[in-house]
């Protein structure tokens, strides 16, 4: 073959390999761009209809009224269609009920998480995670109707037998299966940060007589702080955005109190209820639900940015 | 055998699983003198250093034969308690190991943990001897709030030294103290040891040939799980009774 002809081959089997290399790159961007676009779009749209809501009601009655009742605005037509828009029950609710759930899956989570990491056998180990990721793989509305028919019957039966009046549907009952829920969260991400302590600085604690609990407890558990922060951030979030478990098991009655046995509402369970069924769509009462999902929104958003730049901190150290 | 001895270590056999890492060692440490343990890597020379302080029980797998005495009491015994056994038996490792806390809290961690002050003034004062001990005393003693990782690595080892040498032990284990330092560091660590010997034993793995005669009065020489030969430093470096040692100084094998 003459080196001539090889080069001028050579030359147009790199432009055409040049023209696919383009094609996919577009395909690729296309592909990510698409995920941005819904972003931006989800945002827009709660960010517009929030503002058309805001337009009836002023911002500060929704965030600093503490009556909460839409179902008085049923018709455009009835006299005192405005209804109660107070969003403060909805917030106190959520945050009744998330801590609640984080009461349950601090400890436990982080308790397991440091059996997991520092005292379980490979043997146990091997056997324990996985168990904890399924249930972090059970769907939520199984959660729900876990609270619904077995939780809450049991506490509202417990309750009675030692003279408290326990809600059928209780913040309480919503409030412990959600923190069973969340459990696999706090353990695996703490986990994670736990083992990324380096193990130079147990050894430097054990090899200077430190017991094994000692080390943990001093040297294990300050260094991974940041991080097991994060974790909690991070299921603290996702402990108020969800959704199935207190639809099913914490009601819809938007009580101002923090007594954990009776019913509350969540600012979840609200959208649900103002969007489910047919509904006029301009009416105060549909375009409050996107005023909540603005507020859900910028709370899950701040927390999951906090957490993940502690996190991410965090694990910068070490490399 | 001989009446110095600090540690005595007879038909040391160490196990990682199935395999056999060390096999019948038998040697004297003498007290308040510095012994270096030099050979090629995976001769052994480490795992024996980390048995002195039982450092080997953190390996599941790991499993120790034969004896080991300090002071003649059997560091393997069942009634042995490993902290306390450590408290006596100090350790430095080969890459220096901060905890993330301020100067001062890690060289307080080992006597808060041994309840070795009974007050403010009293850690204060073991803080400070340790740091003068360990040579740092002079460049920290103005910023003991700063914290340990801050430090260039030179001084986070003789932080690590002044933290081990805090709880008052009788034997400091080093392992490759150096190997993660310019020469410079090296050579002020290097004075360091031979200062530290007239308070402590000190037994440092090395692979440094250079270090182990400039910093050591005694030396033994591991090849492959086995103790080939040991004596006076002097001696093993310029008249080896056995060939092996000849041709690692030689630098022959390893």
């Amino acid at each position: 073959m003459a080196t001539s002809d090889s080069a001028t081959i050579d030359l147009v089997h790199s432009q055409r390999k040049k023209g696919f290399e383009l094609f996919v790159m577009g395909v690729l961007i296309l592909c990510s761009l698409v995920a941005v676009a819904v972003t931006v779009g989800i945002v827009l749209s709660l960010l517009f209809e929030a503002f058309r809501f805001f337009e009836r009601i002023p911002l500060t009655d929704f965030l600093f009224g503490t009556k909460w009742s839409p179902q008085t605005a049923l018709r455009a037509d009835q006299v005192a269609a405005e209804g109660a828009f107070g969003a403060v029950p909805l917030i106190t609710g959520t945050l009744l009920i998330s801590f609640i759930a984080m009461c349950v899956a601090t400890p436990l989570g982080l308790l397991s998480a440091i059996y997991l990491s520092e005292y379980a056998s490979k043997r146990s180990r091997n056997l324990i995670k996985p168990a904890l990721e399924i249930l972090a793989g059970i769907p939520t509305v199984v959660y729900g109707f876990f609270a619904a028919l077995t939780v809450a019957p049991l506490l509202r039966a417990g309750g009675e037998s030692v003279g408290l009046s326990v809600s059928s549907e209780s913040a309480l009952a919503a409030g412990l299966v959600m923190g069973m829920m969340i459990i696999p969260l706090i353990s695996s991400l703490s986990d994670d940060v736990i083992n990324a302590v380096p193990q130079a600085m147990r050894d430097a604690s054990l090899g200077m007589g430190a017991t094994h609990s000692e080390t943990i407890r001093k040297v294990v558990l300050p260094s991974a702080i940041p991080g097991i922060a994060g974790s909690l951030l991070l299921a603290a979030s996702r402990a108020i955005g969800e959704t199935m478990i207190v639809v099913m098991a914490a009601g819809l009655a938007a009580n101002l109190t923090a007594n954990p046995l009776e019913a509350v509402t969540t600012i979840t369970a609200q959208i649900v209820a103002l969007l489910t069924g047919d509904q006029e769509f301009d009416s105060a009462k549909t375009l409050s639900a996107f005023a909540l999902g603005l507020v859900l929104f910028v709370t899950t958003l701040v927390l999951n940015v906090v957490a993940l730049r502690i996190v991410r901190k965090y694990q910068e150290q070490y490399d | 055998m001989s009446k110095t001895a600090i540690i005595s270590a007879n038909d040391v056999d160490v196990f990682y699983g199935e395999k056999q890492a060390l096999n019948k060692i038998n040697l004297d440490i003498p007290e308040n003198k510095v012994t270096s343990l030099i050979g090629p890597s995976g001769c052994g020379k480490s795992t024996f250093l980390r048995s002195i302080n039982r450092m080997n029980d953190l390996v599941d797998i790991c499993r120790v034969e034969g004896s080991i005495t300090i002071k003649g009491q059997d560091i393997y015994a069942p009634e042995v308690d490993v902290v306390a056994l450590r408290a006596k038996v100090g350790m430095v490792f080969q890459k220096p190991n901060p905890f993330p806390k301020s100067i001062y809290e890690n060289v307080a961690y080992g006597p808060k943990i041994h309840g070795l002050a009974k007050s403010k003034t009293d850690m204060d004062e073991i803080v400070e001897w340790s740091l003068i001990k360990a040579g740092l005393w002079k460049e920290v003693k103005d910023r003991l709030d700063q914290p340990g990782t801050g430090l260039s690595g030179g001084q986070q080892q003789r932080l690590c030294i002044a933290r081990t040498i805090a709880v008052k032990p009788q034997v400091v284990l080093m392992d490759e103290p150096c190997s993660a330092l310019d020469p410079i560091a090296t050579a002020i660590i290097e004075e360091l040891i031979d200062e530290l010997r007239s308070n402590f034993t000190i037994v440092i793995v090395t692979h440094s040939m250079q270090q182990a005669a400039r910093v050591s009065q005694r030396t033994a020489f591991f090849h492959l799980g086995e103790l080939v030969e040991s004596g006076p430093t002097k001696s093993i470096f310029t008249s080896p009774e056995d060939e092996r040692t000849q041709n690692y100084i030689m630098g022959r094998i390893g």
